[in-house]
C-alpha cells in the first residue's frame, strides 16, 4: 500500500538494564471492513493487523490487531535494554506487504 | 421463583466477547487487582479512543505477564487487540487507540506466565461512534 509511513521513538542511550518507552505510528487507513461506499456497496477490510518489536533478534513485544484499532495505528511499550544493539519493528498489512523500521541503542 | 431466578443471569451482551475472553482464559477464573485498564469515562469522539494497560508483574524469566486481551462488547466485531510480553519488556504496559461503535464496556484479561489469570473493565460513554461511514 502507498503512503504508509512508519514512525518510531526510540531514546538514543539508556543504562545497562533500564527500561525504556517506546512510541510507534504508522499512517495506514485502517479500513475495517464495516463501511460501506455511497453504491451501498461494503468497502473490503484492510488493515494492519499484526506488530512486532525485537531487540537483537529477541522478541520484546508484539500485538495481534484487529480492524477496532484506529487508523494510524499507534502503539506504546516498554522495553529492557541489556546492551548496546538494534531494535526492529515490523508491521504486516492485510495485502501482505511488510513495513519495517530500526533503531539503534547505546548503553552508556 | 423462577423470575427472580433469571434477574441473576448476566445480560446478553450483544457480540462473542464472553465466548473470545472464555476462548483465551479456558474458561479458568480471572482475578482482579493486578490488571489496570485505562480508558476514559466519556469518549467524544469513538474513532479513536485512549486505551493503556498495566499489569503488577516483576516482568522476569520465570514470573512474567505473556498476554492482555483487549475486547470490547459493543461493537460489531468483540475483538479489539492481543499484546504479547516477554521478560524484555521490563514492564507489562501498553497503551493504543481503538475504535468504539457506541456506549459499551471495554474488558483486558491478562494471561500470567504461571497460567492464572486477571481481569478489569472500564465503561465508555461514547458521543459518536466509531463504526460507520
Amino acid at each position: 500500500m502507498a503512503n504508509v509511513k512508519p514512525r518510531v521513538k526510540v531514546p538514543k542511550s539508556a543504562n545497562a538494564g533500564e527500561v525504556i518507552t517506546i512510541k510507534t505510528l504508522i499512517s495506514h487507513p485502517m479500513e475495517s471492513g464495516q463501511r460501506r461506499d455511497k453504491e451501498g456497496n461494503l468497502i473490503p477490510r484492510q488493515i494492519i493487523n499484526s506488530f512486532k518489536c525485537e531487540f537483537n533478534g529477541t522478541p520484546v513485544f508484539s500485538c495481534d490487531i484487529e480492524p477496532a484499532v484506529s487508523s494510524n495505528p499507534y502503539f506504546e511499550f516498554k522495553a529492557r535494554v541489556p546492551e548496546s544493539g538494534e531494535f526492529k519493528f515490523t508491521w504486516v498489512d492485510d495485502d501482505g506487504s511488510v513495513y519495517e523500521e530500526t533503531k539503534k541503542i547505546e548503553v552508556k | 421463583f423462577a423470575a427472580t431466578t433469571s434477574l441473576s443471569f448476566p445480560v446478553l451482551a450483544a457480540n462473542d466477547a464472553q465466548d473470545i475472553i472464555n476462548a483465551f482464559t479456558g474458561g479458568a477464573e480471572a482475578g482482579e487487582g493486578a490488571l489496570t485498564l485505562d480508558a476514559p469515562e466519556i469518549a467524544e469522539n469513538g474513532n479513536t479512543v485512549p486505551i493503556e494497560v498495566t499489569v503488577d508483574s516483576p516482568m522476569s524469566e520465570d514470573d512474567y505477564v505473556e498476554a492482555v486481551l483487549i475486547v470490547a462488547d459493543g461493537n460489531p466485531n468483540a475483538s479489539v487487540a492481543t499484546f504479547h510480553f516477554t521478560p524484555m519488556s521490563g514492564e507489562a504496559l501498553a497503551s493504543t487507540r481503538i475504535r468504539l461503535a457506541k456506549t459499551q464496556d471495554v474488558i483486558a484479561v491478562a494471561k500470567m506466565s504461571n497460567g492464572t489469570f486477571a481481569m478489569d473493565r472500564k465503561t465508555v460513554k461514547v458521543t459518536i461512534g466509531g463504526c460507520g461511514g
